[in-house]
């Protein structure tokens, strides 16, 4: 149970969280999204002690964070696991070794270090790379490692900050199936700092919205999305201005297995937009949309957020594949035109 | 050198420490640390040889030979080597040490264990340019009778007016440099 009041963390004169107020259950998997500068990855780094914030109160399974000493907020960290953007990999040690690290820091013996990291890489799925340095693996193994490492210490909790931003939309659903199996399996709660909705979706049951240093909007997932569209809106934007940097051609990650293709082909030619599927068909079906319009990339954004919605629908719709779609496509046109 | 790696690895370790950007940043300790380093290293080698023979007599027993070159020698050079792998610690990426930090290792361990392992290589070419400088600064010691290669060249060659020995002298300390450097980077390229 990670619990926070009126938190307050200023970098000199910029003030990142201004009262922040949170609360999370063990054993879930909570979503902080905002935009850049919102101060979500910052309440992160608070929670394990990276970060000192300057007032409020901070409890981390019974524990005030603010009252540990040096040497108690290293025991303190031994059960909470964190995982980076950039994955954090020694590149001079091989997966053995960067895994094996916290182990060795915290003097296990040589036979428990082994059998450990051995596990880990099972479970992560990544046992046959054990000899290889980080520099021979991409991106989703290198965070399969990362995430291994993280879990060497059996933490309660486990941070992801941005933990899936520089992958690829498939290999970041990988990694997410990932971290839903190591919830559900070792029941641990898992904290995830994102920017893309599609993760929050896809990954998390609950959400805080966070903007200038405060929650916005929190709560369930879905009843965030049905019940508070403004916040969900403002954090939108900053996938609109993200949309400027990109190219022409905005990738959508689709994250039901259920999907038909047809319906994707039906609902392209539709929209009248350029659809292309992802090798892989329906199992982790990935999207890329075209837009060919400078100014269409906003709505490209916004549906691709709105497309999540589908997997919705179609469950919560007990008729057949056809009337979803009508649903789902009066849904997409009615966007467009609030877009336009 | 080697000594002079032992204590410049000392002094390192406590700059990164203290440093502005370290591990427990303490100004006041890194100041003093940071002062000790540039003024040894503002002196001359040859001046400081000669500054300090009475320390060196000491400490030694004598401030003439080759013995009594190392004290010197070896002073001149920690700073020198301590800045070296001070930069080459800094260099290694802030995210390694937060994630280092994150599963509770301690300053010690983000530093032996992360630090240093990940600026090997270059703390190894680090360390093969400034054998190579102190080579030269111990060719230098030869003139306050330090004795050596430097000691032939000069009483053997320049002062008796003999080109075969000084040349000579010359050509094995070309020698040693190459020697040096191919040991060095055969062991960078063997590490990297």
């Amino acid at each position: 149970m990670i619990t926070a009041r009126n938190i307050v963390k200023s970098f000199g004169t910029t003030h990142v969280l201004r009262g922040l107020d949170l609360s999370i259950e063990k054993g879930s998997i909570y979503g902080l999204a905002g935009r850049s500068g919102a101060g979500k990855s910052t309440i992160l780094r608070c929670i394990n002690g990276l970060e000192e914030y300057d007032n409020g109160s901070l409890i981390v399974d019974g524990t005030d964070v603010k009252t540990l000493s040096r040497t108690g907020m290293m025991a303190f960290r031994k059960n909470i696991g964190m995982i980076f953007q950039q994955f954090s990999l020694l590149e001079r040690l091989s997966v053995y070794d960067n895994v094996a690290l916290p182990l060795r820091c915290w003097k296990y013996s040589s036979g428990v270090i082994d059998s450990k990291v051995r596990e880990l890489l099972e479970i992560v799925g990544i046992s046959e790379k054990i000899r290889q340095k980080p520099r021979e693996l991409s991106g989703g193994q290198k965070q399969r490692v990362a995430i291994a490492r993280a879990l060497t210490m059996d933490p309660h909790i486990l941070l992801c900050d941005e933990a899936t931003s520089a992958l690829d939309p498939k290999t970041s659903q990988a990694v997410m199936g990932l971290l839903k199996e190591i919830n559900s399996r070792m029941g641990i709660t898992i904290v995830f700092v994102t920017h893309q909705m599609s993760v929050i979706r896809g990954l998390c049951r609950q959400l805080a919205i966070l903007e200038r240093g405060k929650v916005a909007a929190s709560g369930l997932v879905d009843d965030v999305f049905r019940r508070q569209p403004r916040a969900l809106k403002n954090l939108m934007g900053e996938e609109f201005k993200d949309s400027g940097r990109a190219a022409e051609r905005s990738t959508v990650l689709l994250l039901s297995d259920t999907v038909p293709d047809s319906f994707i082909s039906g609902m392209a030619a539709d929209l009248e937009i350029d659809v292309t599927i992802h090798p892989g068909g329906r199992e982790g079906a990935g999207l890329t949309i075209s837009f060919p319009k400078e100014a269409d990339k906003e709505v490209a954004h916004y549906l691709a957020a709105r497309m999540i919605d589908w997997k919705h629908i179609y469950d919560d719709t007990s008729s057949s594949e056809a009337s979803c779609s009508q649903k789902y496509r009066a849904q997409m046109r009615a966007v467009i035109a609030e877009r336009m | 050198m080697l000594l002079a790696s032992v204590f410049g690895f000392v002094l390192a370790y406590f700059l990164v420490l203290y440093g502005p950007q370290g591990l427990r940043p303490n100004n006041s300790k890194y100041k003093i640390l940071d002062f000790v380093v540039n003024s040894i290293r503002s002196f001359p080698v040859i001046i400081l040889i000669v500054a300090i023979s009475p320390i060196t007599r000491i400490i030694v027993g004598t401030s003439i030979g080759e013995k009594a070159a190392i004290f010197p020698l070896t002073l001149a050079a920690t700073p020198f080597m301590a800045r070296i792998i001070e930069n080459s610690l800094k260099g290694v990426d802030r995210q390694l040490i937060e994630a280092a930090r994150s599963f509770g290792a301690s300053d010690f361990q983000i530093i032996m264990r992360v630090m240093v392992k990940e600026s090997v290589p270059m703390i190894i070419a680090g360390t093969t340019l400034s054998t190579i400088t102190f080579l030269s600064a111990t060719t230098m010691a030869g003139a306050v009778g330090a004795g050596g290669i430097g000691a032939v060249a000069l009483n053997y060659g320049y002062q008796s007016f003999n080109n075969t020995v000084l040349y000579t002298s010359v050509f094995l300390l070309f020698v040693m440099v190459l020697i040096i450097q191919w040991a060095g980077d055969w062991l960078y390229k063997k590490i990297v």
